[in-house]
């Protein structure tokens, strides 16, 4: 998609508020069919080059959110940039790992499931599943799961990003483009009456310009 | 000798080149027996002779499942300009450092080399990745490692034909397969071993998958792994049953330096658990 009909998609497009439940849902999800202590979502931030954590549920859920981690070291950096998953028991063994995670959430887990939340050729980020109740392991046919259920939340996190990129531009001021997501805005929530006139008024726009084009 | 990407003509034989007398003598060429078994491909083999390299997080050198690391480079990129640095940091992840321990426990005696790929940030790792391997291409080594890929359609020309070079050169690699329903590289061009994970508690249990692009099925589930700073922990995924195939090839080319990376491949085909299981 373009930056111009990224705009102009933006204005028709919901904020950032309805993707956040969804992908609060897809974490709360996530925890539930794992039967996890916790599950969470992290996002590249490319222009950071950081990895951002999005959505938790259960364990770290109100400190979490919104804490940045070098994009390519640790677990999640690995996944994120070989696009491999991995199944880990123990990793409270792991001396760094387990004095990082202390210190930014004071939850030091033992068992991961990660995948990597890839949406096309676009690596979005990590999704994690950690720690059962009962200690009993993650196995690899659950890993499999987790990567089908980690396909449909890179789609919604495709969206949020490009809804965000999308509203940045607009930010920005976006020169030309900000009438044409206006009136498209205004186009969309008009009724009835209102909206077969502004559309016939936009199609006589449109011959218009394609004649002088 | 740096890796040519591009072939230049001038040195190539033209297609309709006449081999010369010495041609008629290819060193090992006879050397297969009728049937080949495990004793034949690698009984008695330790990985003596034979250098493998680790492409990943970085390697911890003494780990005690590692021991000695005879070199460890770290790529950076900056700019349009390469740098293979030795590496002062080690593993950044913990991944490197089991792979490798995978790989001294099926071949005790080679030597390993790492090179780190990961640690200067996501936006340029898939550079990083590419420069590492031509590095290690370069370099030559017998077997190479990756237990990595990508999914960025722009580096896979260049991924093609890295992965030709080693081909070419006599440098096998082994990589991981994808274990989720998405198209990456290198693990499926034919020019390399790709390796998934099955679960069966035997380092030496690999399977030969009839069903390709997967060509090798190797232990990769609930392995015990060296880890970051010492540490060890239980971990699963393809990418801890690829470094079983590359140390079972360390053993192979130890045994017999002379095959080239397709011989080995169907060296590991014709031994594989259940090749053999069939008879």
């Amino acid at each position: 998609m373009t930056d111009d009909r990224a705009a102009i998609a933006a204005g028709l497009l919901p904020g950032d508020d309805l993707h956040r439940s969804l992908l609060c849902s897809i974490v709360d999800t996530a925890r539930a069919i794992f039967r996890a202590q916790a599950a969470s979502v992290f996002l590249l931030d490319a222009e950071a080059d950081e990895l951002v954590f999005e959505a938790v549920s259960g364990e770290g859920e109100e400190s979490l959110v919104g804490r940045r981690f070098l994009s390519s070291t640790g677990i999640a950096g690995w996944v994120l940039v070989t696009g491999q998953s991995l199944v880990l028991d123990d990793v409270s063994a792991d001396p760094r790992f387990a004095s990082q995670a202390a210190e930014s959430t004071g939850y030091v887990p033992k068992a991961i499931m990660a995948v990597p939340l890839e949406s096309g050729d676009r690596t979005l980020g990590v999704l994690e599943v950690l720690d059962r109740p009962s200690g009993e392991r993650f196995t690899m046919a659950e890993s499999d799961l987790l990567g089908m259920f980690a396909a449909q939340a890179a789609i919604a996190l495709d969206l949020l990003e490009r809804s965000r990129s999308a509203r940045r531009l607009l930010a920005d001021g976006a020169g030309d483009v900000s009438p044409l997501t206006r009136l498209a805005a205004a186009v969309e929530s008009a009724e009835g009456d209102d909206r077969e006139a502004a559309l016939a008024l936009l199609r006589a726009v449109e011959q218009v310009i394609s004649r002088l084009g | 000798m740096p890796v040519v990407l591009h072939a230049d003509d001038s040195d190539a034989l033209p297609a309709h080149a006449v081999a010369g007398a010495d041609a008629l003598t290819l060193p090992g060429a006879r050397q297969w027996p009728a049937a080949v078994d495990r004793e034949w491909a690698f009984g008695g083999a330790t990985g003596s002779g034979t250098t493998v390299c680790v492409v990943d997080s970085g390697v911890d050198a003494g780990h005690p499942f590692v021991g000695a690391v005879a070199r460890s480079v770290a790529i950076r990129i900056e700019g349009s300009e390469t740098h293979v640095d030795e590496d002062e940091i080690g593993d950044v992840c913990g991944h490197g450092t089991a792979c490798a321990g995978i790989i001294r426990s099926v071949a005790p005696e080679c030597e390993l080399v790492s090179v780190r790929v990961l640690g200067e940030g996501f936006v340029g790792s898939g550079p990083a990745l590419i420069e590492g391997l031509r590095w290690a291409v370069e370099q030559g080594f017998d077997v190479i490692n990756m237990s990595l890929s990508t999914t960025k359609e722009r580096f896979v020309a260049d991924l093609h034909a890295l992965t030709d070079a080693a081909y070419f050169r006599r440098s096998l690699i082994v990589a991981s397969a994808h274990n989720m329903p998405v198209r990456s590289y290198p693990w499926r061009f034919a020019s390399v071993v790709s390796v998934a994970s099955h679960d069966i508690d035997d380092p030496l249990a690999y399977l030969r998958n009839p069903d390709p692009p997967v060509e090798f099925y190797a232990r990769g589930v609930e392995v015990d792994v060296a880890w970051s700073d010492g540490s060890t922990l239980r971990a699963s995924g393809n990418s801890f049953a690829t470094p079983h195939i590359s140390g079972i090839c360390a053993l192979i080319r130890s045994k017999h330096p002379e095959l080239t990376p397709p011989e080995v491949k169907t060296l590991l085909g014709l031994t594989a658990t259940n090749a053999e299981a069939a008879g």
